[in-house]
C-alpha cells in the first residue's frame, strides 16, 4: 500500500481540503487581463494562414501555404504519413521553429517572433507535451512540474522544488495528482518507466494552468495501454476544463476516439481538414497512400 | 568448372597496396625532420654514459630521505594543495558563464561565441609557466601569483570542455523549457546545466588533479607552495630532502587523484 503524500516542509501538513480549494486547472479567463491585449472569448484557441516551412534554401518546402483555425475547446487530431512535417508544424504554431511564410495567432493575439516578451507569454498559454517527454533528468519529478509554473512567475524559487513557494508545490502535486503520480513526486525523473514519465510530462503542462495542449505523438513511445491511459487523460482535462487540444497521431483510431476534429497533411500541403463524425477510417486511411 | 587448384584469383584483394604518392613524400619528409631533430636536441649517447655515475650518486644520496625539515615541508605541502583548491574552485565559477556564452546553443550572439572562445583558446595556449612569471613579476613572490596561474589556468581548461558539455545536451528537455515560456536563464539552470552535471563533475575533477600537479611546478619559479622547498634544496645539493619532497608529492598527487576517482564515482552516478 502507498499512501499518497506530498513531501513537504517539516511542520506543514498536506491538508486535503486545503488542495480541494485549489483552483481548477484553467482559471475562468480573467476579463481585464484579456480584454486589453485585444482578445475576445470568441478568437480562436489556434489560427494560422498561409503558414510555409522550408529546411534550407534550395529544397522544396515541407508544406505550403497552410491555413486553418482552431476554435476554443476543439479537439483536433493531426495526421500524415512519416515526414509530412506534422512536428514541424505544431512547433511552427509556437514558433519553436520559425516558419518562412505565415501568420500565427494564439487565443486573439499575434505570436510575434520578434518580441521576446510577447513570445514568451503566449507559448506560456499552451502546454506543449513532445514525442519524448523531455523531462529533466536528475531532477525530482516534482522539481520537473513545477518548472510549468514558469508560465506565470519567473525567477529562482520556481526552479527547483525545494525552493519553491508552498502555493506552488501544492499546485505541483495537485497536478501530478491529477495524472495519479502523486506517489512519486519525489523519485527522479530518469528512474520513471516510459509511461510515467509521459504523464509527468502531462502534469508539468498542466502546471502552466494551459488554455491549450499541443501533443505531437504523445503515446508513440508507450505500450498500448499506457498510451490509451494517458489518452483519456488528454481528453478528460480537454473535456473538464474546456482545454483546446491539438494533437499529432499515427494512430487513426485515436484520432476517431478522441479528436472532433481531422487535419491531414500529405505532399507538402494540407490535404484533409473534416469533422471526425463524417470520416471514416477508411477515408483517414486513403491519407497514407 | 571452376579452378579448385587456383581459387578466386580475380576478387582476391592484394596483400599491399602501393601507397599513394604524396603520402610516401609526406612520410619521408616527416622521417627527413625527425632526424634532423635528433640533432637539434641534442640526443648524445656519450653525453648520457658520461652522466651515469653522477645520477648514480645522486640517486645513492636520496637514500635514506631527510627527516629534518619534515614540518616546514608540510605545510609547504599544505599551502600547495590549498592553492589549488582555492584556484580550481575560483576558476569553476569564472569558467561556467564563460562556457555559456561560449556554447552554441546558448550563446547571446555569434560574435560573443567567438569572442569568448578566442579569449578561452589564448588564455589555454599560453603555458602556465609563463603565467606563473607573469604573475610574479606583477604582484609578487608567494602563494598569490601560484593562485591566480591556476585560476587563469582553470579557466582556460574548463571553459572550453565546459563549453563542449553544454554543447553536447539533448534540445530536448531545453526545447520543453522554451515552449513552457520560460526565459534563458531558466533554460540554462533548469535544463542545460542539470543535464550537463555528470560532465561538468568529470571536467571539475580533472581541473583539481592538474592544478595540484602544476602547483607543484609553479614553486620552481617562486610562486608559492612545495616547489620552493624543492628548488632550495637542490641547490643547496640536499639530495636527500629533495626525495623527501618528491615522496611527499608523489603522496599528495596520488591522494588526490584517488580521492577525485572515488567522488566521480559517486556524484556522477548518484541523485543530483
Ligand atoms: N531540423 C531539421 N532540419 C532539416 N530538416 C528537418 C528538420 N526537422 C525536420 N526536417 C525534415 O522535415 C520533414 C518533416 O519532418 P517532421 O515534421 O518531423 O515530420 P513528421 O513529424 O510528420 O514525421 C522531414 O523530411 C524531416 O527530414
Ligand atoms: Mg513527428
Amino acid at each position: 500500500m502507498t499512501t499518497l503524500h506530498a513531501p513537504v516542509r517539516p511542520g506543514f501538513e498536506p491538508a486535503f481540503g486545503h488542495r480541494a480549494r485549489l483552483p481548477p486547472v484553467r482559471p475562468q479567463a480573467d476579463p481585464d487581463t484579456d480584454a486589453h491585449r485585444g482578445a475576445s472569448p470568441e478568437s480562436p484557441a489556434v489560427r494560422v494562414e498561409g503558414l510555409t516551412k522550408r529546411f534550407g534554401r534550395t529544397s522544396r518546402p515541407v508544406w505550403s501555404d497552410v491555413s486553418f483555425s482552431v476554435p476554443t475547446g476543439q479537439r483536433v487530431a493531426i495526421i500524415g504519413g512519416n515526414g509530412t512535417g506534422k512536428s514541424t508544424l505544431l512547433r511552427c504554431c509556437l514558433r519553436l521553429i520559425e516558419p518562412d511564410a505565415g501568420d500565427i495567432h494564439l487565443h486573439g493575439q499575434k505570436l510575434d517572433g520578434r518580441c521576446a516578451r510577447t513570445l514568451r507569454h503566449l507559448r506560456s498559454e499552451v502546454g506543449f507535451v513532445f514525442q519524448k517527454h523531455n523531462l529533466v533528468p536528475r531532477l525530482s519529478v516534482l522539481s520537473n512540474v513545477l518548472h510549468g509554473s514558469m508560465a506565470r512567475t519567473r525567477g529562482p524559487r520556481q526552479w527547483l522544488q525545494s525552493l519553491a513557494r508552498s502555493e506552488d508545490r501544492d499546485y505541483a502535486m495537485y497536478c501530478l495528482e491529477q495524472v495519479r503520480l502523486g506517489h512519486l513526486a519525489e523519485r527522479r525523473a530518469d528512474h520513471l518507466s516510459g509511461g510515467q514519465s509521459q504523464r509527468v510530462a502531462v502534469a508539468r503542462a498542466l502546471m502552466q494552468r494551459p488554455r491549450a495542449i499541443f501533443a505531437d505523438e504523445p503515446v508513440a513511445s508507450l505500450d498500448p495501454q499506457a498510451g490509451e491511459e494517458v489518452m483519456e487523460t488528454f481528453a478528460d482535462l480537454a473535456r473538464n476544463h474546456g482545454l483546446t487540444l491539438v494533437f499529432v497521431s499515427h494512430h487513426l483510431e485515436h484520432a476517431l476516439t478522441y479528436a472532433e476534429r481531422v487535419l491531414g497533411l500529405r505532399d507538402g500541403r494540407l490535404d484533409l481538414d473534416a469533422p471526425t463524425g463524417r470520416e471514416t477510417l477508411g477515408s483517414l486511411r486513403s491519407l497514407y497512400d | 568448372m571452376t579452378d579448385l587448384d587456383n581459387p578466386a584469383q580475380d576478387g582476391m584483394p592484394a596483400r599491399f597496396r602501393p601507397p599513394h604518392p604524396l603520402s610516401a613524400l609526406l612520410f619521408a619528409l616527416f622521417l627527413g625532420f625527425f632526424l634532423w631533430s635528433l640533432s637539434s636536441a641534442g640526443i648524445s649517447i656519450g653525453e648520457l654514459i658520461e652522466g651515469l655515475p653522477n645520477m648514480a650518486r645522486i640517486g645513492a644520496e636520496m637514500v635514506p630521505p631527510a627527516t629534518d625539515r619534515l614540518e616546514p615541508m608540510l605545510r609547504s605541502v599544505l599551502v600547495t594543495f590549498q592553492m589549488a583548491v582555492v584556484g580550481t574552485v575560483i576558476g569553476l565559477i569564472l569558467s561556467l558563464p564563460l562556457a555559456v556564452l561560449a556554447a552554441r546553443n546558448h550563446t547571446p550572439h555569434p560574435v560573443v561565441r567567438a569572442a569568448v572562445r578566442g579569449l578561452i583558446s589564448f588564455v589555454r595556449t599560453v603555458p602556465d609557466l609563463a603565467w606563473a612569471l607573469f604573475f610574479v613579476a606583477s604582484v609578487g613572490l608567494g602563494p598569490f601569483a601560484g593562485t591566480l596561474t591556476l585560476i587563469v589556468d582553470t579557466v582556460g581548461f574548463c571553459g572550453r570542455f565546459f563549453a563542449e558539455a553544454i554543447e553536447e545536451v539533448d534540445r530536448g528537455p531545453p526545447e520543453a523549457m522554451n515552449a513552457i515560456g520560460a526565459g534563458p536563464l531558466d533554460v540554462i539552470v533548469c535544463a542545460t546545466l542539470p543535464m550537463a552535471l555528470p560532465s561538468l563533475i568529470n571536467t571539475g575533477l580533472f581541473a583539481l588533479e592538474k592544478a595540484v600537479r602544476s602547483s607543484v611546478v609553479l614553486g620552481l619559479v617562486g610562486a608559492g607552495g612545495i616547489g620552493a622547498e624543492l628548488a632550495t634544496s637542490m641547490e643547496m645539493f640536499r639530495y636527500d630532502q629533495a626525495a623527501t619532497i618528491v615522496l611527499m608529492i608523489f603522496v599528495l598527487v596520488m591522494a588526490v587523484e584517488t580521492l577525485s576517482s572515488h567522488l566521480r564515482a559517486k556524484l556522477i552516478g548518484g541523485r543530483g
